[in-house]
């Protein structure tokens, strides 16, 4: 029965595969979004919990800052949409994919049966193949670790989340873990093309492939294809129990880090942690197609939720990462500056970096840094 | 049964490696004194180095053990049968790292050692030491993990050209025998908490098993706190808040990440001791994985860190009974590095291996 599954897999692969498999096809995104002067049509999703009130800071700050961006907000319904099998609906999908660019604040999973959760929905409609996890440390915040400036590209559709589980006898579990030379290639060539564009030098892999030999190794294979087409940009290869420790003797060490899914699940989180936490962490998916959705990976918080308590930082910061995507460099930069200076000039800072400001002066005194 | 349950708790508390001031005094069974047989792998890299360092430092001490050395390479296709029918005459051994080529179709010879002799527990004992500045303080944490199973099976084939699965497994039989030696060495040593790490919301089948074994077991152990936490934000919190964690009780891949995460804060795999410990052998060896055989480099100028392969001799000492020569050891450690003359690269000094090891001989008393 595993065979069967993974026979469909391999299909739904191989027929995306077709269509796609121009690699360039993310450069195309470059002509119609260079000229300033066009308003940009992007999807918003406020979320719940904290989110409407960062993502009014968003819209703020944005506007201040003379961004051409023309956001279409979209909310999570309350009902299941028979069409995509979850709390988003149809139209939301068709906005990001006319669209091409979102962005999405956090999201509560709702309880219950018969639905599809709704991270996986967004994943799997928008076939959205990597999570790219920009981490630098903020000036001014001050946490054990002061020089990081890594990114982390993880695989987000593959690898061992790919819920392929199945009881063998009573007591003994399997759990599927799949690469597949298709996704390993496409996340590579992103995660190079990131790094030629983003002026940064080195690409490491990681891997365990002394021990899974043929999985990681496939892995590897691929992203060694990928490294000689780029010969100005060092390409190194790191076991993961190593680059856990050195990332937490000495995260400078590392530029950009490309892996599975598993793998990057836990050293992209590993990193936020070395910056302060999931509230800090800007985050953003690339889909086939060029589609990017810039996101919060923090929670909805309801407990503080309309209090004006909230820190916007990691939606301000996704919100950059969406800009930059866009090539509008310019202003990406003196957005990310202002919020920069205004974290490392301590005086408005909301509650969860230890200040007492509320959401609404934090977002004011970024307006007016800029 | 009260004996064997008694010797059983020195046993393991031995294999805890901590030291503690004795108000009762050992009384020895006669015919202790006689040196004892231990296997002694020197393996790849800087093995042979930080074992050779070992061997000096307990003839110094004129230790009742004796090594019997075989020599082992990480490329060799098994271990030789003559070193597995060692081990299992002595039951102990000490190791150095043994190379485990990439991607050559051979199959780890660290993986094979533990499934032939089933050392289904691999522990790390992550605790500053005292004189060695870290980024991060308080950290006690011991990372107890599953040896054999989880996604280490080594079952990989490729499905079509271009499509490659492998299959993680996991029984009941293995975590619960893990969830108990976890709650059982808490318990005699002391430890008030054990941790689960786990990511069942997305495997929810696997890790949902070995989180059922470890609810089952914790309920038979009502004084020691017992919670759950999902391995992304464990990983997290190791970095931001690594005093909230006591013990932690993990299946396989992820206990590798998380002993080399909470090695690395408490000061570097070079110093953490820990070992693989089945129901009837122990092999020792340096704690953590990572930089088991280290670079060209370190080997040639002779620079590698030997104290975490002491600390484990140290336990290794304590598992044979002769808890003396252990504290005698680990005092004299403890001493050089807290004193910071004589230290390793890579805990930032200048020194070489042989200085350390003559500053741990001279500060032995």
């Amino acid at each position: 029965m595993a065979t069967h599954i993974l026979r469909r897999q391999v299909s739904q692969i191989l027929s995306h595969a077709s269509p796609n498999s121009n690699p360039t096809s993310y450069f195309s995104l470059a002509r119609p979004f260079s000229s300033a002067t066009d308003t940009i049509r992007a999807t918003l999703f406020p979320g719940d919990g904290i989110g409407p009130e960062i993502a009014e800071s968003v819209k703020q700050v944005f506007r201040t800052a003379e961004v051409p961006i023309e956001w279409e907000e979209h909310y999570v319904g309350d009902q299941v949409d028979p069409r995509t099998q979850s709390f988003l609906t149809w139209e939301s999908l068709e906005s990001v994919r006319r669209n091409r660019v979102g962005l999405k604040g956090p999201m509560a999973t709702p309880i219950g049966k018969g639905h599809r959760s709704l991270n996986l929905t967004l994943r799997k409609e928008l076939n959205l193949y990597a999570n790219v996890r920009p981490c630098y440390s903020l000036p001014g915040y001050k946490t054990r670790y002061d020089d990081v400036n890594l990114i982390t590209i993880r695989e987000n559709t593959e690898g061992e989340y790919s819920g392929l589980e199945h009881q063998v006898v009573r007591g003994v579990v399997e759990s599927l873990k799949i690469i597949t030379r298709q996704a390993s290639l496409r996340v590579a060539e992103y995660a190079f093309h990131y790094a030629k564009t983003h002026g940064r030098e080195r690409v490491s892999a990681i891997h365990k492939a002394n021990i899974m030999q043929k999985t990681d190794g496939l892995f590897l294979k691929c992203c060694r294809e990928v490294a000689e087409k780029y010969p100005e940009i060092t390409y190194e290869e790191v076991v993961i129990d190593n680059c856990c420790m050195m990332l937490v003797k000495n995260p400078a060490l590392f530029d950009v880090l490309v892996m599975p899914n598993l793998y990057g699940d836990i050293i992209s989180d590993l990193c936020a942690g070395l910056i302060g936490g999931l509230g800090l962490t800007p985050s953003c998916n690339i889909g086939e197609g060029g589609i990017a959705l810039a996101e919060a990976v923090h929670g909805s918080a309801p407990d503080i939720a309309g209090k004006n308590m909230a820190n916007p930082t990691a939606l301000l910061l996704s919100s950059v990462s969406m800009l930059r995507h866009l090539n509008l460099h310019d202003k990406a930069d003196r957005i990310q500056e202002a919020i920069l200076s205004t974290i490392a000039e301590g005086k408005y800072r909301t509650a969860d970096l230890g200040g007492t400001s509320t959401t609404t002066d934090f977002t004011k005194a970024i307006c007016d840094h800029l | 049964m009260a004996t064997t349950r008694r010797s059983l708790f020195l046993l393991r508390n031995l294999i805890a490696g901590k030291t503690q001031t004795r108000t009762v005094t050992y009384m020895p069974r006669p015919g202790d004194g006689a040196p004892r047989p231990v296997t002694l792998i020197p393996g790849d890299g800087i093995g042979p180095l930080v074992t050779n360092a070992v061997e000096q430092v307990m003839e110094a001490m004129h230790a009742p053990v004796y090594f019997e050395k075989y020599d082992v390479h990480g490329d060799m296709k098994r271990v030789p049968q003559e070193v597995l029918d060692s081990i299992k005459k002595n039951k102990v051994c000490l190791k150095g790292g043994l190379r485990t080529p990439m991607g050559g179709g051979v199959s780890s010879l660290n993986m094979q050692l533990r499934k032939e002799l089933d050392l289904y527990a691999s522990l790390v004992n992550c605790c500053n030491l005292p004189g060695l500045p870290t980024r991060h303080e308080m950290v006690d944490i011991v990372v107890i993990r599953e040896n054999t199973e989880g996604e280490y099976s080594g079952l990989e084939h490729e499905v079509v050209p271009g499509v490659v699965e492998s299959l993680k497994v996991i029984t009941k039989f293995c975590s619960e025998r893990i969830a108990k030696y976890a709650f059982e060495y808490a318990y005699l040593n002391n430890r008030k908490k054990v941790t689960a790490v786990h990511k069942a919301n997305i495997m929810k089948l696997a890790d949902g098993l070995f989180l059922e074994s470890c609810r089952e077991v914790a309920t038979k152990y009502p004084s020691i706190k017992y919670n759950e936490i999902i391995v992304d934000n464990c990983c997290m919190q190791l970095v931001s808040k690594p005093e909230q964690f006591d013990v932690m009780v993990t299946p396989n891949l992820y206990g590798n990440l998380v002993a080399n995460t909470a090695a690395g804060i408490a000061g570097g795999t070079g110093v953490m001791p820990g070992g693989n410990v089945g129901a009837e052998y122990a092999v020792f060896e340096q704690g953590a994985s990572a930089g088991n055989v280290g670079k060209e480099k370190i080997v040639e100028q002779r620079t590698a860190n030997p104290v975490a392969l002491l600390l484990s001799s140290a336990m290794m000492l304590r598992h044979l009974q002769f808890p003396s020569f252990a504290d005698r050891l680990e005092s004299a450690v403890k001493r050089v590095i807290s004193e910071g003359q004589y230290r390793t690269k890579d805990l930032g000094g200048q020194s070489s291996t042989q200085e350390v090891v003559d500053a741990v001989i001279a500060k032995l008393d």
